[in-house]
């Protein structure tokens, strides 16, 4: 088995050279293409999943203001976009979903000055008809009641925990999501009769989840940071799609979804 | 797949062993995009390794939750395994030497799953064996049993995703091996049951084998369908690529380190297995 591959040792290290040639030459042909295309423009916008309707309407407004422009969303989990920019993905302008996943954009010195733009609660979302009658957190702590939380490591598993200890509540959740729209699901489908999700995300269910405010959500808001990368190959339309969003009308479109706006 | 064909292309035993055998040349055209498909399959495990915090690795691999994570993926994929073998071999078995009508669209409906995004197949699991879902709301009333959120359902995900590579292996194997024997022994008196048992089975060992150890490690890398049907919560449903997706999140240097162990663990078992089972015959 091994002795013929040892005769082409050489023949695969020859191809490697080549693979790993052909690795240094692409992102240099690609980072110029854009320059090249001259007007054909284009944005690429990287934003928490929990952005997704609220971004799509106001990429829709950027498109009407800015015509020959077109807008790419990469809605994702905050942190697994911010490993993505960080590892190189050619954005524009970066949207989370907590101060700590922007933090590893800017600590990389792919962005600057990030600015605030939306706060986020959380709420108890429950399935239509509330089967296990849930009212308020304490409810959560019930065994009876099955209950879904974020993973800790992602945003509102983070804000979830410190909102059960503002209440000095020991939930034990039947599943640890990897995202607030995987959360919503569990409710959604009837799997869970309980969970912590963003307030903007029940609207979201299309009535399928029903969402219940609960005082302890103040103890745990989420804020929203945005920023222009300054590596953005859109150049100054990264900035001016930011702009966009502090606008007095994106602030509108952002409420409008169910977010704060400060 | 070779291995399901070598009974038929060398049933006389002698030369099973000799591989490589046409002397002369190597062709050109064969051996350069075969070593670029070597090297895109290796490469991404070469950027794990050089990548991977090899100072902090044992501390790393001490943590109780890996161990816990890395024994729940190798238990679930081998139930989900020997899941498969109860249900996929005789599967397979029916598609291949059975005549009934609708049985084209049976073989396109067991790769189904192949095709479907896990997530998908994880949604698809919960509508039917969910809480509400249309065997699961019964099997919730008449034994209170729910299957998302435990082990049992991670397993159900594997299986469901995993058992499409057995079938269609078997049924390759099935295929290729000479119906004749099996002829014989039904003249000889047997029965069809027992033509299965002492003539088919043996004969299709090795295929069956390599589709077992496809569907193992499917299983045990499977991801999308784990976390939409059995949800994840460490000790019961979180296994190693579970794991890996949330230390991703927050520490992509632990998510490295657990890749590494998954993919070191399951090298050695799976060439222990070849040497074993495989290349025996």
């Amino acid at each position: 088995m091994f002795r013929p591959l040892s005769r082409w040792t050489a023949a695969l290290a020859l191809a490697l050279a080549a693979v790993s040639g052909c690795g240094s030459g692409g992102p240099a042909t690609s980072a110029t293409a854009p320059a090249a295309g001259g007007d054909a423009r284009q944005l690429t916008v990287f934003a928490a999943a929990s952005l997704t309707g609220a971004f799509t309407e106001l990429g829709r407004i950027f498109k009407d203001a800015h015509p020959g422009t077109t807008v790419m969303f990469n809605f994702g989990s905050s942190a697994t976009l911010a490993q993505q920019i960080t590892q190189g993905a050619p954005a524009d302008v970066f949207a989370a979903a907590s101060p700590a996943t922007m933090k590893t954009v800017t600590d990389a010195a792919l962005a600057t000055a990030p600015t605030t733009f939306a706060r986020n609660r959380l709420r108890i979302a429950v399935p239509a008809g509330n089967p296990a009658g849930v009212d308020e957190l304490k409810d959560l702590a019930d065994p009876e009641v099955k209950v879904a939380l974020c993973a800790a490591q992602v945003p509102c598993g983070a804000a979830a925990v410190k909102a059960l200890e503002a209440a000095g509540l020991e939930v034990t959740p039947v599943t640890l999501e990897q995202d607030v729209k995987a959360t919503l699901t569990k409710v959604e489908l009837g799997e869970v009769d309980a969970a912590l999700v963003y307030a903007t995300d029940v609207p979201a269910s299309g009535g399928k989840a029903t969402g219940i405010d609960f005082p302890e959500a103040d103890k745990a808001i989420n804020d929203y940071p945005i920023a222009a990368l300054t590596e953005a190959p859109a150049g100054p339309l990264a900035r001016q799609f930011v702009d966009l969003v502090l606008s007095r009308q994106g602030r509108d479109v952002l409420a409008e979804a169910g977010f704060q706006v400060p | 797949m070779t291995t399901a064909t070598t009974p038929a292309s060398a049933p006389g035993r002698a030369s099973g062993r000799e591989r490589g055998g046409v002397p002369g040349r190597l062709p050109w055209p064969l051996v350069i995009p075969a070593l670029l498909g070597l090297a895109f399959l290796v490469l991404p495990l070469a950027g794990l390794l050089v990548r991977a915090p090899w100072s902090t690795l044992p501390q790393r691999l001490a943590e109780p939750q890996v161990l816990q994570a890395l024994r729940l993926s190798l238990v679930t994929a081998t139930i989900a395994t020997a899941v498969c073998l109860l249900l996929g071999v005789p599967l397979a078995w029916l598609l291949a030497r059975t005549a009934f009508p609708g049985r084209r669209l049976i073989r396109a409906l067991v790769t189904v799953p192949l095709v479907l995004p896990p997530v998908v197949g994880g949604v698809a699991l919960l509508l039917v064996l969910g809480r509400r879902g249309l065997i699961g709301s019964w099997l919730e009333a008449a034994f209170g049993v729910s299957l998302p959120f435990t082990t049992a359902g991670v397993v159900v995900a594997e299986a469901f995703v995993a058992m499409p590579f057995l079938v269609i292996s078997v049924e390759g194997a099935l295929r290729a091996a000479d119906a004749r024997f099996e002829e014989a022994a039904a003249t000889l008196g047997a029965s069809r049951w027992t033509v299965f048992r002492r003539v088919t089975l043996p004969m299709i060992a090795p295929g069956v084998a390599a589709g077992a150890v496809l569907c193992w490690a499917r299983a045990l890398g499977e991801f999308g369908a784990t976390i939409t049907f059995a949800g994840n919560f460490p000790g019961t449903t979180q296994t190693m690529p579970l794991a890996v997706y949330l230390a991703l999140e927050t520490e992509p240097e632990a998510a490295v380190v657990l890749s590494l162990v998954l993919l070191a663990v399951s090298v050695v078992i799976l060439a222990g297995l070849r040497e074993r089972w495989v290349s025996r015959i």
